[in-house]
């Protein structure tokens, strides 16, 4: 159903939340070791994407197709995507009070690790992985302590989804804004976190509303999503284009079209 | 999400399954003969009699209460048949060997290897099966300390005047209508004694298990530390599958002399019925405890079985800065309803209390917490601290909060915080989004939303109430 070499096939994708169509029609192909960034204006559907590819409740696909490394995504569970490869990092993360981060964590890559049929990581080693990921999110081990997001500033949250990345290593990385809110140096332990991730086997979607942060992580791919599809594709350059000119002369063209017609 | 927790919740019960000891067991009903033939099974002597036929005249003139936020049927006390004891008691064991190895096997399987896991750990076990105590151990090494943990049955013999004095001076004969029924008919429990300036040299834990089919089970537990001593005392209970609705009212009476300090754990587990509430354990319990001059007493309490719980385990702060806390999880599932919290009643100077609560509910439980906080005129710079949290799994349960406060000293300080949050589909999504099963998931956001109660308790019991709260949460995932 999907090009054998991709990893990510979604084929004219319709998608709605609460009887409300958002994604309409959307296509995408994403290869092996590729960044793609989506763009787009508030609303046009980039979070919702997000939620669909990662199966969450209450989101109903109405038509199209999703292959992940020639799996059928849409058949699967929430977590078993999960536990195929599939990570997104959350434009809001949410809190778990007294859930510490570090059980939260093990927790995670246990079950990760149990689906492809591993056993449990050890306490001590996963304490030492853990330890290294807070060093390259910059955020104190005294974090791993701490309950899930639990009293974390905005920054803090969006370093942390990024320490889960690091620690779950994932083949398919949604990044959903998780530039959103950052101070100038958290945008690059960001950047440095994905580029550092970057490789053959892993793939990103970054989702953005800043060229910023394509201009550290250059993306091979910009796509912006206005209304449900992907409305127009290109190169890193597409970015720039866009900060200088905003979505309306892409939103705009097709529906002069069709007061003409 | 609500129906994935049902799903979970619908999970049979693990300790569902019905031992074959053979029992000898009387038939139902309750007069003045039938407490005169209990009290003639365990060869009490007149005194105790006495005092078990005058808390049944005082019984037969109470009502039954109806105050609280649960709904039952009304018991038939003639239905219930009050003494059952194993067979393979009639000639006692005098070790673990000769234990009846079915009642060993039932305990194996409620995942409690008396032999293996209590000895290692070092836990003197008196085991109360049914009615009557089966197995004690580490005796020696508790009499080498002057700890004396015997059946209560067994300390109204040997110890008459330690009974005598303090039986029934905590909870009076009819403090209530369940405690008058229980001094009535009580068949066993547990007794324990420890010295002036002794620290218990280890934890000391009772399992109770109901195993006789229409049997009420009336426990019977009378604690008394003496001045500067320390114990730490664990109950956990469990109960096999059932049709009929079991009546379980026990009586705990601690006693805190001063500068004594008793911490009392429970983690209760009994079968909380079919997934219309049908055949479970109806459990109301009076626990008390009376402190004395710079005494401490500790409740800790983990309760997710029983269809009906009524409970309030609570603390008299007699002396002067004496301490009473109350940490309490409450876990309720299916139809499942509990109205349970603790009663602080500050009489001496500089008393403290603590009161964390933790209630969940899922399914369509009910899940209450009833605290009384009194300040008397002589709590003079008394202070009170609770906090209250409900956590909701799912939109047709409930979770209801009767704070009641009376304060009778101006220099008295009551603070009290309560709040309700519900497992968002945000949590579970991001939990499940990272490749944990929607049970894992709300195990784990239950077990950290009950944290500081956890931490209170004994180690071995704190890693057993994790286990148990995620047993008791599956199928209520959705
Ligand atoms: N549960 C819901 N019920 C109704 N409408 C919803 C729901 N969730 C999302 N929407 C709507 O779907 C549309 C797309 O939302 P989405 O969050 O995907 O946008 P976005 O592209 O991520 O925007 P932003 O750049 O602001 O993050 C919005 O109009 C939003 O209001
Ligand atoms: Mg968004």
């Amino acid at each position: 159903m999907s090009n054998t070499n991709s990893l990510l096939t979604i084929k004219d994708l319709y998608a709605s939340v609460e009887d409300k169509q958002i994604i309409k029609g959307l296509n995408l192909d994403i290869k092996p070791g590729e960044v793609h960034a989506i763009m787009g204006p508030n609303g046009a559907g980039k979070s919702t994407l997000g939620y669909v590819l990662s199966g969450r409740d209450g989101y109903s696909v109405d038509g199209g197709s999703v292959a992940l490394a020639g799996q059928d995504l849409l058949e699967m569970e929430t977590e078993d995507r999960a536990r195929a490869g599939l990570f997104l990092a959350f434009q809001y993360p949410v809190e778990i009070p007294g859930v510490s981060n570090l059980e939260f964590l093990k927790a995670s890559v246990d079950a990760q690790r149990e689906a492809r049929g591993e056993e449990a990581i050890t306490s001590a080693e996963f304490l030492k992985e853990a330890k290294i990921a807070c060093k390259q999110v910059d955020l104190p081990v005294s974090f791993l302590k701490r309950g899930v997001n639990e009293g974390f500033s905005g920054g803090e949250k969006k370093r942390n989804e990024l320490m889960q990345m690091l620690l779950l290593k994932p083949k398919l990385c949604i990044l959903d804004e998780t530039d959103s809110g950052l101070d100038i140096d958290a945008l690059q332990v960001v950047a440095e976190g994905v580029n550092s991730q970057r490789s053959a086997d892993r793939s990103f979607i970054v989702v953005t509303h800043y060229q910023r942060l394509l201009d550290y992580i250059k993306p091979d791919f910009v796509h912006v999503l206005s209304d449900g599809k992907i409305v127009k594709s290109g190169d890193a350059s597409l970015a720039h284009e866009l900060e200088a000119q905003g979505y309306a002369w892409l939103q705009k063209a097709p529906a002069e079209d069709e007061l003409e017609g | 999400m609500t129906e994935q927790i049902d799903k979970a919740l619908a999970r049979e019960y693990e300790a569902g399954f019905v031992s074959d000891v053979e029992s000898e067991t009387f038939l139902p009903g309750l007069d003045e003969d039938v407490i005169r033939r209990i009290s003639g099974m365990k060869n009490e002597p007149e005194w105790m009699l006495e005092w078990r036929l005058s808390a049944f005249r005082e019984w037969l003139e109470m009502e039954e209460p109806d105050w609280a936020h649960v709904d039952y049927p009304k018991i038939d006390f003639q239905s219930i048949s009050y003494y059952s004891a194993p067979k393979s008691m009639k000639d006692k064991p005098k070790s673990l060997d000769e234990v009846d190895p079915e009642l060993l096997r039932t305990y194996e399987k409620l995942g409690i290897p008396l032999i293996e896991q209590q000895m290692l750990a070092g836990i003197a076990v008196d085991a109360v099966f049914d009615s009557v105590s089966v197995v004690t151990t580490f005796r020696d090494k508790l009499e080498e300390a002057g700890v004396i943990f015997c059946p209560i049955s067994e300390a109204i013999q040997k110890y008459p005047e330690l009974v005598k004095k303090y039986l029934g001076s905590v909870v009076p004969k009819k403090d209530n209508y369940f405690a008058a029924l229980n001094c009535a008919v009580f068949t066993d429990g547990s007794f324990v004694y420890i010295p002036k300036g002794t620290r218990c040299p280890m934890e000391l834990s009772t399992y109770f298990r109901i195993n006789e089919q229409n049997t009420g089970q009336f426990e019977r537990t009378l604690i008394i530390a003496d001045e500067g001593s320390h114990v730490s005392y664990l109950e956990g209970c469990t109960a096999p599958q059932r049709d009929e609705n079991q009546l379980h009212a026990a009586v705990v009476e601690l006693v805190a002399l001063d500068d004594a300090e008793i911490k009392y754990s429970t983690v209760q587990n009994w079968y909380p019925g079919d997934e219309d509430g049908k055949g479970g354990i109806f459990n109301f319990v009076t626990k008390r405890g009376i402190c004395h001059t710079n005494a401490k007493i500790s409740w800790t309490q983990v309760e997710t079985g029983s269809s009906v719980t009524w409970k309030y385990p609570s603390c008299i702060l007699k002396g002067d800065n004496s301490v009473g806390e109350f940490y309490s999880v409450a876990l309720t599932r299916g139809r499942q309803q509990a109205d349970t919290g603790t009663k602080m009643i500050h009489l001496g100077k500089n008393t403290r209390s603590t009161i964390i609560s933790k209630g969940i509910s899922a399914g369509k439980s009910n899940n209450s917490y009833r605290g009384l906080v009194r300040m008397n005129p002589g709590a003079k710079g008394a202070r009170n601290f609770t906090q209250c949290d409900s956590l909701l799994i799912g939109d047709q349960c409930g979770a209801h909060t009767f704070p009641y406060i009376e304060s009778r000293n101006p220099s008295a300080i009551i603070e009290h915080e309560a709040t309700t949050s519900k497992v968002s589909d945000e949590q579970m999504f991001l939990c499940r989004q990272r490749g944990l099963d929607p049970e894992k998931a709300v195990s784990m956001i239950v077990n950290g939303f009950c944290k500081e109660v956890f931490k209170e308790l004994p180690m071995e019991f704190a890693v057993e109430a994790g286990k148990l709260l995620e047993i008791s949460l599956e199928g209520s995932v959705g």
